[in-house]
């Protein structure tokens, strides 16, 4: 059976594993090349990066960092921050990436989507939605959380998914950072809309949280950055409370 | 353990890094080859892919990279083909229409079920699933080292080999059984990234590297 995903999320910012709280107020968790390791000894099923900052000045350090953490781990690396072009994902692809995650520019130039998933295959393609609840439904929001787009969320899902994106990963920016868990009702939105993976990101706490992200609200991987960084919860003691809850999880 | 000279075929697509770094992990020297003329130089063989059908065989056929590898595979070089790489063994893919593979192995490449999305089984299938064994027969010894592992998968279509003794282990998702490995004689072919499944991918790779069909 599928196994359920558990990804460990590295939120780089200059070479180092910052966490921000609601997209704002950094504070320094390490060296990435560290926590990659650390997490593919705990049986982390696959990694996230994402560079933050993702400014020009900042591509060699993460180019140079996808690599040399592609040298030391065997599992699938997702990174994304600053993707404006096919030559940036085949960029990162070329330094150790097996998945590349497309925010705002998919917003400016969704036909990117389109593009990059017939190029490289959807499998490679992710595209990462930050939503906030504005009234009665989700909003995209773009540049790391400020600016609002007016773009449904759950539409905007569904058209990326219909675009060839393999994979959404889906933050709720009301709940990153807060420890309360997963925006369910968000997730499993997205997850019925669309015939693309989910990955619920932003919130969790605790390993309820990652049960329900899974169960409720539908997901097929959940990323967390915080309680896996501090040492609240390992990998392996995750999946052993998501075994007991009767969900499929890897264990070799 | 010997050390063999692995050529990992580079048609200009693929994640030909993270392929390299794997063998090299299990001992192995491992070499890119462009060169059609070259690929006879090797002791093992490995197309690895990422991508689409189509272009991918276009690649090979462009610099007759198919027909060396033909005659490599003829002579009794070991060979591993992975995800992408083991489908263009097919003789068709139905993958954007309808193209002719490599008819290393006689089947098809088909896509999962239209409606594997609606009933909560999301496309690609990506994630760590598992291998499944004949009780039947003998378990491969390429493969021998995965038995009750996961390893990860990430794919859209699935090969669909003719001949059931060339099916070596199977995987089921949303009930729809596939190929989860394929083979005969020097080759075997994988639907599964063993690079990026750990451990146990790990062990298939230097199972692979100490082959000796």
């Amino acid at each position: 059976m599928l196994s359920k995903r558990i990804i460990p999320c590295l939120d780089v910012a200059h070479g180092r594993v910052v966490k921000g709280i609601q997209f704002v107020d950094i504070i320094d968790a390490g060296d990435p090349v560290e926590a990659a390791i650390k997490y593919d000894a705990q049986g982390a099923d696959e990694l996230t990066f994402l560079d933050i900052r993702a400014s020009y000045e900042s591509r060699d350090t993460l180019y140079h960092m996808v690599t040399e953490v592609a040298e030391h781990v065997f599992m699938p690396l997702t990174v994304g921050g600053g993707v404006k072009a096919v030559a940036d994902i085949e960029n990162l692809l070329h330094a150790g990436a097996d998945k590349v995650s497309i925010n705002t520019a998919a917003i400016f130039n969704p036909a990117l989507v389109k593009e990059a998933a017939e190029r490289f295959g959807s499998s490679t393609i992710v595209v990462a939605v930050d939503a906030k609840s504005v009234g009665d439904h989700w909003e995209c929001f773009t540049h790391g959380g400020r600016k609002a787009t007016g773009i449904n969320a759950v539409e905007w899902a569904k058209r990326m998914s219909d675009y060839g994106a393999g994979e959404i990963l889906l933050t709720s920016m009301d709940a990153d950072g807060t420890k309360n868990g997963y925006d369910i009702p968000l997730t499993r939105a997205v997850s019925d809309a669309i015939s693309a993976n989910v990955v619920a990101s932003g919130g969790v706490g605790t390993l309820e949280h990652m049960a329900e992200g899974l169960m409720a609200g539908g997901a097929d991987a959940v990323l967390a950055a915080s309680i896996f960084h501090f040492g609240t919860f390992t990998i392996e003691e995750t999946k052993q409370y998501l075994a007991a809850q009767g969900i499929p999880v890897r264990r070799n | 353990m010997k050390q063999r000279k692995i050529g990992l075929i580079n048609y200009g697509m693929g994640n030909l890094h993270s392929v390299a770094k794997a063998l090299e992990a299990v001992g192995a020297q491992v070499e890119l080859v462009s060169e059609a003329e070259a690929l006879q130089n090797y002791d093992r063989i490995v197309l690895p892919g990422v991508g689409a059908f189509r272009d991918c065989v276009a690649a090979l056929k462009a610099n007759a990279m198919d027909e060396a590898l033909k005659a490599s595979l003829a002579s009794g070089t070991p060979f591993l083909g992975i995800c992408l790489g083991m489908q263009v063994l097919m003789d068709v893919s139905y993958e954007f229409g309808r193209y002719p593979g490599l008819g290393l192995i006689p089947g098809a490449v088909k896509p999962f079920p239209e409606d594997h999305p609606q009933r909560g089984f999301k496309i690609p299938h990506m994630g760590w699933n598992d291998v499944v064994f004949s009780t039947e027969k003998e378990i491969h010894p390429v493969l021998a080292p995965l038995s009750g592992s996961q390893v990860y998968y990430v794919h859209s279509y699935c090969c669909m080999p003719e001949n059931p003794a060339q099916l070596l282990a199977a995987c089921s998702y949303g009930d729809y059984p596939f190929a989860a490995a394929i083979g005969r004689d020097n080759i075997i072919a994988v639907q599964f990234h063993p690079e990026k499944s750990q451990r146990a991918g790990l062990a298939l790779l230097e199972a692979f590297h100490q082959w000796n069909p």
